[in-house]
């Protein structure tokens, strides 16, 4: 497995990713998406430190958390690497999503 | 449920793939639940086979032969099952009859592309070197179609309010001085949309963005050494697909999520986005070209065949595209209907469209069903649809293009009158007066947005070349200078090509300068090529389709080299966007029908109410009357606009305003910066009321206005 999840659906959800977010491990992404949408969260925060590369299928799953959650969900990309931001600025999804470089 | 519906149940497997009958709607391959929905049609095909490969892999990872009762009519349709969407490439082979003389080209060996693919990949970043030996170059690949608009919507802008640049993706941003991360690149022209809006247009209109082979025919310059590509673009290899070359993400196959990108921060600022369109040829070439897609497909259905089985060449580039079948037709329309409601796109610009208006043995239609239902299409409803109205093959259409009250025109004519009027010509007096009226003569019926007015387009001088160059110098093209238009109306102001001297420049500015004031005071919607705000060059280059260097780049230090014209430019597209007498929706009527005491538009000369239109005269002037503006709707200044291409100064006396009216100077082109062009709104009044001294091949614009 290319990447690591740990989940806890709470009001704020935060999830570790690592690696490669390809299309494989994309699908893993959005089974847990699912399971913290369950919950209704107010906030999904993604740790992305290690993060290397965020494929099509990647980005999907963020558009499909905010349509499966709502589009009052605050997403955090929290540390993301150089390449990461660009894919998300290239593919306008910046506006969508938070990026910082620390969760408080 | 929708994945527990049984019809999305496998009902065959082979070699562990799962799959089943499939829809016959839509074309191409659409994702289903748990799967993909792949459908193509031949007309002569005895069977089909889909072949599907995981991204860049050199051998297919399955091959399924279409049972025959997945076919219904002609259409092969089936679902397959748990594909990757991302990695997955698809591809059919078809197997026929190969004989040509009949029409027919099948080949089984080939892997083909879909036609109604939506991705293609293989060059996937800009001229990087291909696999020349792959079995299957460019591949179909699916497109994720769950964008976030937000609130975008087209723009629907009125047509005669526009003012188009037209650009080239990769030209815009690609010289090192334009500063920008991934220059050459979709994602370059949103960091780029400020300067636009800075110049004031309010659409840009993209040479071709489908994807094309950079590779074809590319060859090496035998003057510079360099590699000479398909720089241009205009060889489809296919209608669906945006470039991937030209988007930073096109390596990660994120090439259609980066031009939505783009498309809806340029509607954030105001800017529509016409796409350039290439419906009358491919990228197959003739019976010596390569079998890509729909030669292999249908190709008696595709392309337009002299009776032994060769290809007409209507469009100088080897085929032609069969517009007028009624197969092809559908496709063209879905296309177009797929790039409005999927992108966004404000308008299409046909290259070549004449041949759309052809029938199937080459004929021209007087009625031809493709124009007609694109101006008749529910969605493309409201997108601006223009024609180049003219092709290879010797139609030219232009005031005749079959318009259904829908089809505007490059206006090769207001091309060539303002050419030649700028170069002193005789006789041009006329024929400019109907010009800078919006070509009633041509578009009576049409209204002035029926003709995009231009003096440069990609195809030609730049504007600044225009005036430094007599003859067309493409050596660099490795065709001995053959290859471009000759008939260029251009003239280098007394010396071939870059001088040192002072007088040749200063008139070379101003001359550009004459030209985007003309530009932007005819009625009709006027169109920029990329580069002319600032004196590009092209070093007398008229024809640069494959030139990748700065022959094409828009270099951006002359934004301070020539920085008058380009302070020129922004304030003269200004003027227009502050003046609707300029942007009449209607033509001229030619009697004041407001009231005003003025007609609508009268012309003069050097004495006032009196145009001198003898062969002999390079003189005139004409007065819009603000009163009249928008039919009478709102109220606008008078503008008045004198121009003088005759070799000496004249006095131009002026027409007479009411009392509470003054002539104030917006532009006089004889003068130098920053006299040349004041703000637009604050122009200072004239001493004089009279009359007003025009240089010697000078444009003058005044504004009456009250004090």
């Amino acid at each position: 497995m290319s990447f690591h999840i740990l989940a806890e659906a709470k009001k704020i959800a935060k999830i570790t990713l690592a690696g490669e977010l390809d299309s494989l491990s994309a699908r893993e992404f959005q089974r847990e998406i699912e399971k913290v949408a369950a919950e209704g969260p107010d906030e999904l925060v993604l740790f992305v430190e290690n993060l290397t590369f965020i494929s099509s299928a990647g980005l999907r799953v963020l558009i499909f958390a905010k349509q499966k959650i709502g589009t009052n969900l605050a997403i955090y990309i929290v540390q993301p690497q150089e390449n990461i931001v660009d894919t998300l600025e290239k593919t306008g999804l910046q506006h969508s999503v938070n990026i910082v470089d620390k969760y408080m | 449920m929708e994945d527990s519906r049984i019809d999305y149940y496998p009902t065959h497997e082979l070699n562990g793939i799962k799959f089943r009958r499939g829809h016959v709607l839509p074309f191409g391959a659409s994702m289903v639940s748990n799967g993909v929905n792949f459908s193509v049609y031949s007309s002569a095909a005895t069977s089909c086979t889909l072949v599907l490969f995981d991204r860049g892999e050199a051998r297919p990872f399955a091959e399924i032969p279409f049972p025959d009762e997945f076919r219904i009519g002609n259409v092969y349709a089936m679902i397959v099952f748990d594909l990757d969407y991302e990695r997955l490439e698809y591809g059919y082979r078809m197997d026929g009859p190969f004989n040509p003389a009949a029409g027919y080209r099948f080949d089984k060996t080939k892997i083909l592309s879909d036609p109604y693919a939506k991705v293609i990949g293989g060059r996937d970043t800009w001229l990087a070197k291909p696999n020349w030996d792959d079995i299957y170059p460019y591949r179909s690949r699916l497109a994720f179609e769950d964008f976030d608009w937000e609130g975008d919507h087209p723009l629907e802008t009125p047509a005669e309010d526009l003012i188009i640049y037209e650009m080239h993706v990769r030209g815009f941003t690609r010289h090192p001085s334009s500063g920008v991360k991934n220059p050459g690149t979709f994602s370059a022209i949103k960091s780029k949309i400020s300067y636009l809006k800075g110049l004031g247009i309010n659409c840009i209109e993209l040479l071709p963005v489908y994807e094309f082979d950079e590779w074809e025919h590319s060859r090496e310059s035998p003057v510079t050494g360099e590699t000479l590509v398909n720089y241009w673009g205009y060889s489809t290899v296919n209608f669906f697909s945006p470039k991937a070359g030209y988007a930073a993400t096109g390596k990660f196959g994120m090439q259609v999520d980066e031009l939505k990108t783009l498309i809806k921060e340029l509607h954030k600022n105001g800017i529509e986005v016409i796409l350039d369109v290439v419906f009358n040829h491919t990228a197959e070439g003739d019976h010596r070209g390569h079998t890509i897609s729909f030669r292999g497909i249908d190709n008696k259905t595709y392309y337009m065949l002299t009776p032994e089985g060769y290809y007409f060449n209507f469009s100088g580039t080897g085929n032609t595209l069969n517009c007028n079948h009624p197969v092809v037709r559908n496709m063209v329309l879905d296309c177009l209907r797929y790039w409005a409601s999927e992108y966004h796109i404000d308008g299409f610009r046909f290259d070549l469209a004449a041949i759309l208006g052809r029938d199937m043995d080459g004929r021209p239609l007087s009625n031809p069903p493709l124009l007609e239902s694109l101006a008749f299409d529910p969605i493309l409803a409201k997108c601006k649809l223009i024609a180049e109205a003219w092709d290879a093959g010797g139609l030219y259409q232009v005031g005749s293009f079959p318009a259904y009250g829908r089809w505007a025109e490059w206006n090769g004519k207001y091309r060539d009158n303002v050419r030649k009027f700028l170069k002193s010509d005789a006789g041009e007096v006329g024929p400019m007066a109907q010009r800078i009226m919006g070509s009633p003569d041509l578009y009576y019926h049409r209204g002035p947005a029926a003709s995009i007015n231009f003096i440069c387009c990609h195809d030609g001088f730049t504007l600044y070349d225009m005036f430094a160059y007599n003859e067309k110098h493409n050596e660099a093209n490795g065709e001995n200078n053959n290859d471009g238009a000759n008939d260029n109306n251009s003239w280098n102001c007394g010396w071939e090509g870059e001088t040192d001297d002072p007088n040749i420049n200063w008139l070379r500015h101003k001359q550009v300068k004459n030209a985007l004031t003309i530009l932007m005071v005819s009625q009709g919607i006027p169109m920029i090529l990329m580069g002319d705000e600032v004196g590009r060059t092209q070093k007398g280059n008229n024809n640069t389709y494959c030139q990748d260097n700065e022959l094409n780049w828009l270099d951006w230090s002359l934004l301070d080299k020539n920085a008058d014209l380009y302070t020129y430019s922004q304030r003269i597209i200004r003027f227009r966007h502050l003046h609707p007498v300029l942007r009449s929706p209607k033509h001229f009527q030619h009697w004041d029908y407001v009231g005003s005491g003025f007609p609508d538009i009268s012309f003069h000369g050097t004495k006032a109410w009196r145009c001198d239109w003898s062969t002999s005269s390079r003189a005139f002037a004409f007065m819009l009357c603000g009163y009249h503006a928008k039919q009478g709707a709102v109220t606008d200044n008078m503008v008045y606009v004198a121009m003088n291409m005759y070799w000496e100064t004249l006095h131009f006396q002026l027409p007479e305003l009411p009392d509470n009216l003054k002539w104030h100077l917006f532009a006089n082109t004889d003068m130098p910066t920053p006299e040349d062009i004041f703000d637009p709104g604050r122009e200072p009044q004239l001493e004089d009321q009279q009359n007003f001294l025009v240089g010697a091949r000078s444009v003058v614009v005044l504004v009456g206005k009250p004090v």
